[in-house]
């Protein structure tokens, strides 16, 4: 892909849910453009329109009208399966419930997006084991999800995104069912990812605590962008 | 790839071992009821067949009256043999090997203070011969004995066990009505034939004494006759009926008053009918393997819609329509197939323990084997197709936001 284009660039955006009576604007035109290594946080009220912008951004959704542009290429033209390969090989996804499989152990649900890119079975498992050495709980491989505490699940889950080489981390807020103490490892984590890995975040969030570990501060208010600050980041 | 979804397939089966088990119940029961019926069937099949074999395939029954198996033997309205039907059976046709006048009655045996109601017949020693029997312990009355009419016998494995016990019988006097006669010998067991005849259960005396003591009269019940080897049966069915209707005097154009029965001609029959009673059961259990194959839709669909979540997660992480397709739709191949050799495993044992509670030979069928293998592979491609693909067609957003 074109390494001159900015990473993700949106163009007036816009969402629509419903119809008549019902209908719901979720976003109204949204412009935003995202370089290669930044860290992104998405803030605004409830309504807002940060998830559905995070779901555009994921290729999970479609917006009703606008561009999206992943590294040149316009996401609009993609088809269903066009767009499964886009996530497979340039997202990863970060959820507030974890969404790790249930039954299945850490080691496994990393290998997850490895067995769709088709890698031998061996391969995959070095890859998973790397991935889970860099949220630090290689040490709980074998262990299913029921086993292991909210803020290790969420480092599964972030394991699971990072596994597949991603240039995009998307984290729709990774520490809302988590204490402070549990956000704060998971933050120091995404912030050490993007520093050292170079690995483009971009998070929704509502705590303001967690926003503060971003350099770009997206606030959202009734379906577009209110403010865009550029702010020091922490960790 | 494929292999790889398999894998995963049986992983996932495993993972929720108590629903697949429950998903595939009915296949198993189908197929195995299947593979039941038939085995049992088969089984009875060749235990009719060996009955027949046992009995000597060439033997022919001459019995008095008109009509098949069943009819007309004994009815005291049709004229019986004699002992010299069956001599000049044995002299005048050379496509004869044996003729045995037979006799029977139903008789009370009585030792000391014991009695058994049993079959008593009356013999010649050639009769040992025709009806393939043979000596366990003793010996059979001879001819001398038979022609004088003496009072010995010969006795089946059920007689000892109802009336002896623990004693030896032989030289012991065993009493028919006002008869009292010595046991000599014991016949070897036969068992108990398919159609619940049980042959052991027998007393057989010398004809001349059955004749004499207990029938009070000349007549035989019917002829066993043994067809010489190298003839053909039809042709030795033709001499006997030619050589009886001169006999018995029967003109030209009137019916014969007795048949002749080719024990090859019964043995098709009963084995007909337990074919046809076969085919019956089977279409009957066959009926619930499409019930089991209904069954396993309705739970790949409620999984698929339990399994929302995951359909979502898979998506997220870059799974395609053709790979989540696949991945449901191998699930569903791989839980019949399982199904199917658990219903084989089931059927093949229900087959082996009704076969020894009916003691009937253990026949499996590897064809049926197959078929069901195969059908219940067919079931998961049909009826897991529509889950699986309305699995692949979710929304990844609509199945992430499942809960």
């Amino acid at each position: 892909m074109a390494g001159t284009a900015p990473l993700i660039e949106l163009r007036g955006i816009t969402k629509v849910y419903g119809a008549g009576e019902a209908e719901v604007r979720a976003l109204r035109g949204v412009d935003l453009t995202i370089t290669a290594g930044e860290f992104v946080a998405i803030m605004g009220p409830s309504g807002s329109g940060k998830s559905t912008v995070m779901n555009v951004l994921g290729c999970l959704d479609t917006p009703t009208s606008g561009t999206f542009l992943f590294e040149g290429v316009d996401v609009g033209k993609l088809d269903h399966d066009q767009r499964a390969l886009l996530r497979r090989n340039y997202l990863g996804f970060v959820f507030q419930g974890y969404n790790l499989l249930p039954r299945t152990t850490a080691l496994e649900n990393v290998e997850l997006p490895l067995i769709y890119k088709g890698l031998p079975r061996g391969e995959r498992q070095r890859m998973a084991l790397e991935a889970l050495d860099k949220v630090g709980l290689s040490h709980r491989a074998d262990h299913d999800p029921s086993q292991l505490s909210g803020g290790q699940q969420q480092r599964v889950a972030i394991a699971r995104a990072l596994a597949g080489g991603p240039d995009v981390i998307l984290a729709d807020e990774p520490t809302g069912n988590l204490d402070t103490e549990r956000s704060r490892e998971i933050m120091d984590l995404l912030s050490g990812l993007n520093k050292t890995e170079n690995i483009t975040i971009v998070m929704v969030t509502h705590e303001e605590d967690m926003a503060e570990y971003a350099r770009r501060l997206v606030s959202f208010v009734d379906g577009h962008i209110e403010q865009d600050t550029k702010t020091p980041g922490k960790g | 790839m494929l292999w790889e979804t398999i894998r995963l397939a049986v992983q996932a089966i495993f993972r929720n071992m108590l629903r697949s088990f429950l998903t595939v119940l009915g296949i198993v029961i189908g197929v195995g009821a299947v593979i039941a019926m038939v085995t049992v069937g088969q089984g009875s099949q060749t235990q009719v067949t060996a009955d027949v074999e046992s009995l000597g395939s060439n033997t022919l029954i001459i019995r008095p009256g008109v009509g098949g198996m069943g009819g007309g033997g004994g009815l005291s309205a049709d004229r019986s043999f004699v002992r010299a039907d069956a001599e000049a059976l044995r002299e005048e046709l050379s496509s004869i090997e044996i003729a045995a006048p037979y006799s029977m009655t139903n008789i009370t045996a009585v030792y000391g203070n014991e009695n058994h109601f049993t079959q008593l017949a009356g013999a010649e020693t050639t009769l040992m011969d025709a009806m393939n029997w043979s000596i366990a312990e003793g010996r059979i009355f001879t001819d001398a004995e038979e022609k004088a009419g003496r009072a010995v016998c010969v006795i089946g494995e059920t007689i000892i066990e109802e009336l002896f016990f623990n004693i030896n019988p032989i030289g012991e006097k065993l009493r028919l009505r006002s008869l009292s006669c010595e046991v000599v010998g014991i016949l070897a067991a036969k068992g108990v034939t398919s159609y619940g005849d049980d042959q052991d259960d027998i007393v057989a005396i010398p004809l001349k004494t059955f004749q004499r003591r207990v029938a009070g009269n000349n007549d035989v019940s019917l002829i066993y006759v043994t067809v010489r080897d190298g003839v053909s049966t039809d042709r030795a069915i033709r001499d006997i009926e030619i050589l009886m209707r001169e006999r018995r005097r029967i003109s030209a154009g009137e019916e014969d008053d007795f048949s002749v029965m080719d024990m090859k001609q019964i043995a098709s029959v009963l084995s007909g009918i337990t074919a046809v009673l076969t085919g019956l059961l089977s279409s009957v259990a066959a009926v619930s393997l499409l019930v089991g194959g209904i069954g396993i839709m309705n739970i790949m669909l409620v999984s698929v819609t339990e399994r929302t979540r995951e359909i979502g997660i898979r998506l997220a992480v870059g799974a395609q329509t053709g790979q989540v397709m696949l991945q449901f739709l191998v699930e569903a191949i791989v839980l019949s197939l399982l199904g199917g050799l658990l219903g084989i495993v089931l059927g093949l044992g229900l087959g082996a323990l009704a076969s020894n509670l009916m003691s009937i030979p253990f026949v499996p069928d590897p064809r049926v084997i197959l078929i069901a293998f195969a059908f219940s592979a067919g079931v998961g491609v049909i009826f897991g197709y529509f889950p699986a693909r309305r699995a692949a067609q979710m929304d990844p957003i609509e199945a992430l936001r499942h809960q």
